[in-house]
């Protein structure tokens, strides 16, 4: 695709995964359309994107679940298509889903990994008293695993995941349904390993979340929107000024900012609002004259650093309008 | 390789065996079915509930009324002039058959006439009614044979031998003609593929509902290993209901037991490889375990139905003849009931193990291409 040429990096020499025009068709359905990233040894990457961009299927061509339908890949040096059986003994991977078995204890879960992976015998226990350690379950290793809680259930499936000691992890959504404290301790162990030398692959859908990854992709509808250090994210693909208005009546102000030329954007948070504008002293004059107008109250309104949900949603409607523009033009 | 099967296979046992409906599958359903096909189901007609309507009411057709129910086929059950009530009572299935004495039987017979008795049977169980029939016709022919004897004899006022065909007819293997000889063994073969298909099926298709096949799949193990270690705990399982099921039905049922349990083991072992094969198959094509299940009875009742364990395939149409050729409960069934019941040894059932053995290898060889296509 046009845009991912655009963005790729260029292939540091300790590159780990790396992927060029990578594509999955589902029938007509273009689940990943043609991306193309690499990412470093030790790096910790992000994927943030909605549900149904494609983060699930990219990860899973990459750990050899999935065949891709075009592009080429290799993970670990070997390549995506013909070495998966090399891959998978190299990588740790935890789906989105839990998917220990519930039926078995935490000890005997860990077990069957550790046999399936065939830790060698010599370092099977000190495996074991790790991963019970890291995940805080000693005292419950004989438990069954359909009794524990989401963030112990999540730490284990990372502890199983990393039983042989890959060099690689790929994570899944690792995150989503598990409370905000357990989140932490799990970026937690997640820093920890990538310290080690760890490459940690991550796809996410929550903001604070990415912002804690080295680099981040931006995904939506398949492609890679944007690529890049959170922090770059922030000041070289929001080139437009972002406002925050604390106002009365939030929503009333929304529909009369929408008719302000200067204003590209407004969208409600937390208790105010965001308006996005080219410029922003001119937009701010507009802004105040529109709201006292309408006789809508204002306490406060100022150019703010965006955060990365402002440049998320930034490129998500930029690339719908020019979705949409396209689509126009072709009738 | 071992040691992930191993791993694997310790996984399944206490999978399943934690699981309290599946520890009833695996050990309570063998023992159900042994005792139902054990005890309800059989062809044996016995105290057929006979309505007696007798007319003529004189020594002959008393003497003939007793033949009957003297037997052990037929039970009185009521005794009528009313030809209505006769038949209500056949409505009512209260009768399976009604004895029809007319008057002038006596008589007739006496003066040497032929002398009709009238037997109406209740014809919608047609298996019962044949069998009725028969008994009836041999109770009739031999009162007739005596009647006529004695006849003779009184004319000619001397012993006189009376020359006659004497049929003796022997039922080998089963002297009795107990249809429990012929099923309980058979139960066998129907359980163990029961087990074998069903659990296969659901025990992958569960892992592909849950999501646990998806962790196990990015490990380096290899689809040979993953279907060994899927497949084996479940032959395993199979054995066990084999000793299970021969052990009731040799000490329960007292089913004569006169060839080699050796070659019976060998048997269901080479049959296991086409039930697991078609688990597999199954596992392939389903992904939740009703599918599963909904597809194992699929297969299972057409396979026990043409397979000769109640209805003969010699008597099915020839194209199903044909079909059964590639059912394996066939040759099963033959291998177990051939070395129960006739101690009968491998070099009379290598053709059977030879089959099943060939058609193992296919089935196994079509199910293990199609599952490494969908794991992939």
């Amino acid at each position: 695709m046009h845009t991912a040429e655009a963005i790729v990096p260029a292939p540091a020499a300790d590159t780990v995964v790396e992927v060029q025009n990578l594509e999955k068709r589902f029938g007509a359905f273009r689940a990943v359309a043609g991306i193309s990233f690499s990412v470093t040894r030790g790096e910790i990457f992000g994927f943030l994107g909605p549900n149904g961009a494609g983060k699930s299927t990219t990860i899973r061509m990459l750990c050899g679940l999935l065949t891709p339908s075009g592009g080429t890949g290799r993970v670990a040096g070997f390549d995506i298509r013909t070495q998966t059986e090399l891959i998978k003994t190299r990588i740790g991977y935890m789906s989105q889903k839990f998917s220990l078995y519930d039926e078995l204890t935490v000890e005997e879960n860990i077990d069957f990994y550790s046999g399936i992976y065939r830790v060698p015998a010599d370092k099977k226990a000190a495996r074991k008293a790790w991963v019970l350690e890291m995940a805080g379950l000693t005292a419950h290793r004989s438990s069954r695993t359909s009794t524990l809680s989401g963030g112990w259930k999540q730490r284990l499936a990372l502890g199983c995941a990393v039983l042989h000691e890959p060099p690689i992890l790929f994570l899944d959504e690792p995150t989503s349904g598990v409370d905000p404290n357990s989140r932490r301790q799990f970026w937690d162990l997640i820093n920890a390993l990538a310290g080690q030398g760890v490459t940690v692959f991550v796809t996410t859908h929550y903001m604070e979340e990415s912002e804690y990854c080295d680099r981040l992709g931006i995904v939506y509808r398949g492609e890679l929107i944007a690529l890049g250090r959170p922090r770059d994210l922030k000041t070289t693909h929001m080139t437009d000024a972002v406002l925050e208005i604390d106002c009365e009546r939030p929503h009333d102000a929304m529909a009369v900012l929408a008719k302000i030329p200067s204003v590209k954007e407004t969208a409600l948070f937390g208790k105010g609002l965001h308006a996005v504008a080219t410029e922003a002293g001119p937009a701010i004059a507009a802004i105040r004259d529109a709201l006292a107008a309408e006789r809508i109250g204002l306490a406060r309104i100022e150019r703010i650093t965006p955060t990365l949900e402002d440049v998320f949603v930034s490129l998500i409607e930029a690339r719908d309008r020019a979705a949409g523009a396209q689509q126009e033009f072709r009738r | 390789m071992w040691e992930r099967i191993l791993t694997l296979l310790r996984k399944e046992f206490r999978s399943v065996l934690r699981d309290p409906r599946m520890r009833l599958v695996i050990f309570g359903l063998p023992v159900i079915q042994t005792m139902i096909f054990g005890y309800a189901v059989t062809l044996d007609v016995r105290h057929v509930p006979l309505a007696i309507v007798d007319r003529d009411n004189t020594v002959a057709s008393r003497e003939l009324v007793t033949r009957f129910t003297g037997s052990a086929y037929f039970d009185e059950v009521a005794r009528t002039f009313d030809d209505d009530e006769a038949r209500a009572l056949i409505d009512s299935t209260r009768a399976a058959a009604v004895l029809q004495i007319d008057a002038g039987f006596e008589r007739r017979l006496h003066a040497g006439q032929p002398a009709p008795v009238q037997l109406i049977v209740d014809g919608a169980d047609s298996n019962t009614a044949r069998y009725v029939v028969n008994y009836a016709s041999i109770i009739a022919a031999t009162a007739g044979n005596a009647t006529a004897l004695d006849q003779t004899l009184r004319l000619a006022g001397r012993t006189l031998p009376v020359g006659s065909v004497d049929l003796q007819p022997r039922a080998w293997f089963n002297a009795d003609l107990e249809s429990r000889h012929f099923y309980v063994p058979g139960i066998i073969s129907l359980l163990v593929m029961l087990i074998s298909l069903m659990l296969t099926s659901m025990a992958i298709v569960r892992e592909k509902e849950v999501g646990t096949i998806e962790q196990v799949m990015v490990t380096p193990i290899r689809p040979v290993e993953f279907i060994l270690g899927k497949s084996a705990p479940f032959a395993v399982i199979g054995f066990i209901d084999v000793v299970l099921v021969t052990a009731i039905a040799l000490l329960w049922f007292h089913i004569p037991f006169r060839g080699n349990f050796a070659l019976i083991l060998l048997g269901v072992a080479l049959f296991l490889l086409s039930t697991l094969g078609i688990g597999l198959f199954i596992s392939t094509v389903c992904h939740t375990q009703q599918q599963a299940m909904m597809t194992t009875f699929f297969f299972f009742f057409p396979a026990m139905l043409f397979s000769g364990f109640i209805f003969p395939i010699a008597n099915m149409p020839a194209f199903f003849q044909w079909l059964s050729l590639v059912n394996p409960i066939r040759y099963i069934l033959v291998i177990i009931r051939g070395v129960f019941l006739k101690g009968v040894g491998f070099e009379i059932l290598w053709p059977q193990c030879a089959a099943l053995l060939v058609l193992g290898i296919a089935v196994m060889a079509i199910a293990i291409s199609r599952f490494r296509k969908t794991l992939a």
